[in-house]
């Protein structure tokens, strides 16, 4: 039965290297030059690239984390700095329902929360769609992170007289820190390959925007929308599109990985 | 005289301070709370004149018709239900194995490599998934997969059809992929909490490795494992591009596995933007909203089940 296990592990791996491997020679046979500095060229011509979608998405993540990080960092401080609260019981399992809701739904309440009362798509309305759906993760990873600052460095510094409030902010805060970053790394990691949530809030756009008011490219939904396209070219910039995507996932992941193991030594 | 007073001088600034700043922590942790009330506000709104004209009907019926107005979710719902049955159909047994693999018999070197490949599996967006699905997993259903099961099953219903390499049984495939992380990661954390003296009482006995694990560890942590699958479910009910990408898009109840289908989160992320009548827009909110509600009650159960491991004895009781 052992080897039955084992083989399960194997196959679902599988899968994995499979789209790894595929998405390596693919898309690394359409990654180009162009494709980090040109616009999208006209339907069916091949040429052309993603870089208002990479400025797009990076837009995205800033207001994202405008609203997602403030609310996330410092809710987790509050709930490992006042565990016993009762609001930090709610915010906890609010946290975990939330981080269960599909998707689309969010993308669902920023149309009807922003979309619908300025009659039309917008960067602003993805932005609070993918924020929305980064206060949980962040917000439960710093919970994690703080507690597990000892209680003999908070003692220190409150027998010196510092009070409660700088030492929270100080002392607790920066020896968190490092864990912190790498939480609302992974964080962003994963909101920057969403799609469903931006489909009818960021909406997508063929030019350059930097107008938070109006419709902006996102690198997954214009991946999306070339890959579902009867073109050569485009599917072969879709493919591009996903390795970037995809590297990006995987560095910071692996990024995340080595800074947790470091701090596990460090203790 | 003087000393005194800087003190409590210094200390009511010092409890301002103290509590303003509480209070600043708690208004971010409430935020949470505050955001998924006014997301169920919202939606509730939106949905209402499509709650209010359909009422219970729209999820028994079948007719989904933008421009007469009639909408019916009920081709959606069963996409949505079979092909997440379909995804645990395949990613519960590979699942287990591998949980099991993880928590009683990888050594310790193995044990946090293929975690880490696990977990990336879960961190690999959706679309990636659905591009993935289209180019890779759509032909290979289509040219390997549909023969093979035709040739051998081909008698049943569930089997009949052309082989269009799009359809249910794909997007279960790609959907039991993309959950499968959920069953391992949760099922080995709740197999390493069972204690070791549970496991040490039966190998005492006599019992073999693989009977401790299925007659000491599993029953031990059965709830946990269920939940597992219920995180599993919720992922599967509510995953939307992946599923879009490969399941053909047509609202139709078929036996067979190989038909195109739709689902709940495929209609909203298809059709909404460009949904322009007020009750088109209603109604597929409203669906958004049942499928919002469904993932909740799911994962809820899924986070209570979980948590009964941790407590243990109430388990061994039974």
């Amino acid at each position: 039965m052992g080897v039955v296990t084992f083989l399960c592990t194997v196959a679902l791996l599988v899968p994995l290297f499979l789209i790894l491997a595929f998405l390596a020679r693919t898309g690394a046979g359409a990654l180009n030059w162009d494709f980090f500095t040109k616009l999208p060229g006209a339907a069916g011509e091949p040429g052309g690239g993603m870089a208002n979608a990479i400025a797009g998405t990076v837009l995205l993540i800033v207001l994202a984390g405008l609203l997602g990080i403030p609310i996330g960092v410092l809710g987790g401080v509050f709930m490992a700095e006042y565990p016993n609260a009762r609001l930090t019981t709610l915010a906890r399992f609010t946290a975990d329902v939330m981080n269960g809701v599909p998707s689309i739904v969010m993308g669902l309440f920023a149309y009807v929360l922003v979309v619908l009362p300025l009659r039309h798509f917008s960067a602003l309305s993805g932005g609070i769609a993918l924020g929305v759906m980064l206060v949980p993760t962040v917000m439960r990873t710093t919970e994690e992170i703080v507690r597990l600052v000892p209680q003999s460095i908070r003692e220190a510094s409150l027998a010196l007289g510092i009070p409660q409030w700088r030492t929270t902010l100080l002392v607790v805060i920066p020896t968190a820190a490092a864990g912190i970053v790498t939480g609302v790394m992974v964080g962003v990691a994963r909101i920057a390959g969403e799609t469903a949530p931006l489909l009818f809030t960021a909406f997508g756009n063929r030019f350059w925007n930097w107008n938070i008011l109006q419709p902006v490219a996102a690198l997954p939904l214009q991946i999306f929308s070339y890959a579902i396209s009867p073109f050569d070219d485009w599917h072969r910039q879709a493919w591009a599109g996903a390795l970037v995507l995809v590297a990006i996932v995987l560095i910071v992941n692996i990024a995340a990985r080595a800074a947790a193991s470091r701090q596990v030594k460090l203790r | 005289m003087a000393v005194n007073d800087l003190a409590a001088a210094r200390s009511s600034v010092r409890a301002t301070g103290d509590r303003v700043f509480q209070l600043l922590l708690a208004a971010m942790a409430a935020g949470i709370p505050l955001i998924m009330g006014a997301m169920l506000v919202a939606l509730i709104a939106a949905a209402r004149p499509a709650i209010e004209r359909f009422g219970f009907t729209f999820f028994v019926s079948s007719t989904w018709d933008p421009v007469a107005g009639e909408f019916g979710v009920l081709p959606f719902i069963y996409g949505t239900l079979v092909s997440s049955a379909l995804a645990l159909l395949i990613s519960v047994p590979l699942g287990i194995g591998t949980a099991v693999f993880l928590s009683e018999l990888a050594p310790n070197w193995l044990r946090s490599p293929i975690r880490f490949l696990v977990e990336l599996l879960a961190a690999i967006p959706s679309v990636v998934y659905g591009l993935w699905g289209i180019f890779v997993l759509v032909p290979w259903v289509r040219v390997t997969l549909t023969p093979a099961l035709k040739g051998t099953l081909g008698f049943l219903p569930l089997f009949a059809g052309p082989p269009l390499g799009i359809g249910m049984l794909t997007a279960g495939i790609i959907l039991s992929v993309m959950v499968v992380p959920f069953i391992v990661a949760v099922s080995t954390e709740v197999m390493r909490t069972v204690p070791r003296m549970q496991r040490e009482a039966a190998l005492a006995l006599g019992a073999t490795g693989w009977e401790t694990t299925r007659k000491a560890v599993i029953p031990y942590a059965r709830s946990g494992i269920v939940g597992a699958i219920f995180l599993a479910l919720a992922r599967a009910l509510g995953e939307t591009m992946a599923v879009t990408m490969v399941i053909g898009n047509v609202p139709q109840i078929k036996a067979s596995l190989l038909a195109p289908a739709y689902t709940v989160s495929a209609v909203i992320a298809n059709e909404f933007a460009e949904a322009t009548e007020d009750l088109y827009v209603s109604a597929l909110v409203f669906a958004g909203l049942a499928l919002l509600l469904v993932t909740v009650i799911v994962n809820v159960l899924a986070r209570v089940l979980v948590s009964r491991v941790a407590r243990g004895p109430s388990l061994i009781r039974e």
